[in-house]
């Protein structure tokens, strides 16, 4: 038992390619590694040259689970480069957009992704079998979003209404009133699915995280704010390239990144959750207590939970918007094409996703780069991986390659994004 | 379906793309589970860790060939699968990473990667039938649930699944949309795109992208006088059809008439 590998060639309900090896000598994790073998796809390098028309609709295509986040940070970075702010009902309708998005990516990885991992299922659709009631139920909460993304994008994936300036058609408030019947519903399948995983068995494992998130003065963020961690960094996201640097490792198609001082540090919901928990509603603040939850949470697996959680939140968050929602004089801000660089952070389900972008006069994009959430945890995933599987070695090999397996799937990993940007093998000699 | 009865097996394949397309069948909330009552998910990895190994009857394969080792995977896809169905523009097109189909793949890399030595791939973006014999194609960037559903119970009914070759623009007049080129002088690649996504773009106000990729014999040296006539210049012109079908024949031979 003192050398063990658990290898895993193709990780299972991630979305995209991924792998990890963990090596087990003398009793102890000798390395772990998560290897991205997700072909290229090279979206930096065929950016140059497009219009700034076409970019939200090809960045989209990065991510089939959050194409809404690509979308938000890249008109964020171009509206940037040439100096406008879209404001008012525009700004409120794309912060609807992206609660709609977080309901449908996360409610996925909740109930049919990470769940199994607790319950002991292969996956959402067998544990429908015995859990019928709640897999029903998260099915209709990850509706509740995909509505809300078809119809104020069009459809739930790629949506086709996102623009530089703000969109092509905004809705009428009339259109708004049968999603707020529905995100209504929405609000107690929320809770009662924040109860449910609530009360999963999670293994009591913490460690001291870098914490990094956006954080926004009068909101939980979604599209705006400084970048922040709970070491006492606060920039625009401008200042990204100071603070953080991304390397190339050999086993990857993907790039990670580090801290410049070489450390490696979590985004995504644990992230956004402790450096924001302040930002949430009363009502979700008791809700996320109910469930067991502190103001800071560093139990990767207790993700479930704090998407549970922010699930609840953006529902609230859509409920109050379209409550409030006073309809455009126009759909989107007037744009004239300039020269300049731009830059972006918004919070996409899986954490901060930064994008930069270098624009020519006649509006074409001569430079972009695309920093994804995945890529950012993928040091720690590793660091995860070292620390805590030790613990775990008394287990046979099935059951510890599934632990394996959930301690990976407590990051939602998206690989499809990370590329450019993840693979499991257990080495237990 | 009683226990021990033989359901068809499904498998759902990944290449090179963005996993929207699979995720079109999560996105089915309403038919998943009925699906999943109706079939054997035999392989689906985005969605479950379960795997039986052998063949299967009904294989959905999104994404486009762009390694070496991805073009021998998909060969034995072909030799397991029994009715192979391609989904999406990536699939049946080579997605919008065929964009490297047109430029140098080594300048590609050296743009996005700090290591252009640990990436192996292929100079080109292929769509699957170019590397086996495919049994039916849907078209999309993404697909429409509706007709990924179509073709699911088309199979188990045994009949072909129905989805019209006919353009974007017939389903515009049959939604009853006022043109968007004719009315507001808005680009549109409608005239020239195969249907199936009910007209998205023009029921919000846009011109469509061509993202279902090139209709049955479309006339794009006419569309593109139109869209010249409406303002869009040879490099504008050449970059509207090279997006997510740009590896599709009719759009690409289109575009080059524009520039290299
Ligand atoms: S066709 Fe479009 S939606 Fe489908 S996998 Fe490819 S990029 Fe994603």
């Amino acid at each position: 038992m003192g050398n063990r590998t658990i290898k895993v060639d193709y990780l299972a309900r991630v979305e995209g390619e991924g792998a990890f090896k963990v090596v087990v000598r003398d009793g102890k994790v000798q390395e772990a590694e998560l290897r991205i073998f997700e072909p290229p796809r090279f979206f930096e390098a065929f950016l140059r040259g497009r219009s700034i028309d076409e970019l939200s609709d090809i960045v989209a295509r990065i991510c089939g689970i959050c194409p809404v986040a690509y979308q938000m940070s890249a008109v964020h970075a171009v509206e940037n480069a040439l100096g406008i702010t879209v404001d008012g009902p525009l700004r409120e309708l794309r912060r609807l957009l992206y609660c709609g998005e977080w309901i449908e990516s996360h409610v996925l990885h909740v109930t049919m992704l990470h769940a199994p991992d607790f319950l002991g299922y292969q996956g959402g659709i067998d544990m429908a079998r015995d859990h019928g009631e709640a897999v029903r139920r998260g099915l209709a909460l990850k509706k509740a979003g995909n509505d809300i993304l078809t119809l104020l994008g069009g459809r739930e994936i790629h949506p086709i209404n996102v623009r530089v300036g703000g969109f092509y058609r905004a809705p009428r408030r009339r259109e708004l009133a049968p999603l707020a019947e529905t995100l209504k519903r929405a609000r107690d399948q929320a809770l009662e699915t924040l109860r449910w995983v609530a009360g999963f068995d999670f293994p009591d494992r913490e460690r001291d995280y870098t914490f990094v998130s956006l954080r926004h003065p009068d909101e939980y963020p979604f599209n705006e704010g400084h970048i922040v961690s709970n070491r006492g960094l606060d920039i625009a996201a401008a200042d990204y390239d100071d603070h953080f640097g991304e390397i190339h490792v050999a086993h990857s198609t993907a790039l990670q990144s580090r801290m410049t001082d070489g450390g490696a540090y979590l985004v995504g919901p644990l992230a956004r959750y402790s450096l924001n928990f302040d930002k949430l509603s009363p009502a979700v603040q008791q809700a996320a207590r109910e469930a067991g939850l502190g103001e800071v949470c560093r139990n990767p697996y207790q993700s479930i939970v704090v998407r549970a959680v922010e699930a609840l939140h953006a529902v609230e968050e859509a409920l109050r918007i379209i409550a409030d929602y006073q309809e455009p004089e126009r759909p989107a801000m007037a744009i004239e094409p300039a020269a300049g660089v731009g830059f972006a952070a918004t919070e996409a389900p899986r954490g901060m996703l930064w994008h930069r972008y270098v624009l020519n006069g006649d509006g074409t994009i001569a430079e972009a780069r695309i920093v994804p959430p995945t890529s950012q945890n993928q040091a720690c995933i590793e660091e995860d991986l070292t620390s805590f599987i030790g613990g775990f070695l008394d287990l046979p090999d099935e059951a510890l390659q599934h632990r394996c397996e959930q301690t990976v799937r407590n990051y939602d990993p998206c690989i499809s994004c990370a590329t450019h940007f993840l693979r499991l093998d257990v080495d237990r000699g | 379906m009683a226990r021990g009865e033989k359901k068809p097996r499904l498998a759902v394949w990944k290449f090179a793309s963005c996993d929207g397309c699979q995720l079109s069948l999560l996105d089915c909330e309403d038919e998943l589970l009925a699906v999943a009552g109706a079939l054997d998910v035999a392989y689906f990895p985005e969605a479950t860790r379960a795997e039986i190994s052998g063949t299967y009857d009904l294989s959905l394969v999104e994404g486009s060939v762009t390694t070496a080792h991805d073009a021998e995977r998909i060969q034995e896809v072909r030799r397991r699968s029994k009715f192979l169905v391609t989904i999406g523009a990536c699939a049946t097109a080579g997605g919008i990473q065929a964009l490297r189909n047109f430029a140098d793949v080594k300048e590609y890399t050296s743009v996005v990667y700090a290591r252009p030595d640990y990436i192996e791939t292929l100079a080109t973006s292929t769509p699957i039938a170019e590397h086996v014999a495919v049994d039916f194609e849907l078209r999309g960037c993404p697909i429409s649930k509706r007709q990924l559903l179509e073709v699911v119970s088309a199979y188990l009914a045994g009949r072909r699944p129905v989805t019209p070759p006919h353009s974007t623009c017939i389903e515009c007049k049959l939604k009853g949309n006022v043109c968007v080129m004719v009315a507001h002088g808005t680009p549109c690649l409608g005239p020239a795109t195969h249907a199936g996504c009910g007209a998205l773009c023009p029921s919000y106000d846009r011109g469509c992208y061509g993202c279902f990729g090139p209709m049955e014999s479309p006339n794009a040296v006419s569309l593109s006088r139109r869209l010249q006539d409406l303002g869009m210049d040879a490099a504008a012109l050449k970059r509207v059809y090279r997006s997510f079908n740009a590896g599709a024949s009719a759009f690409r031979k289109e575009s080059e008439r524009h520039g290299k």
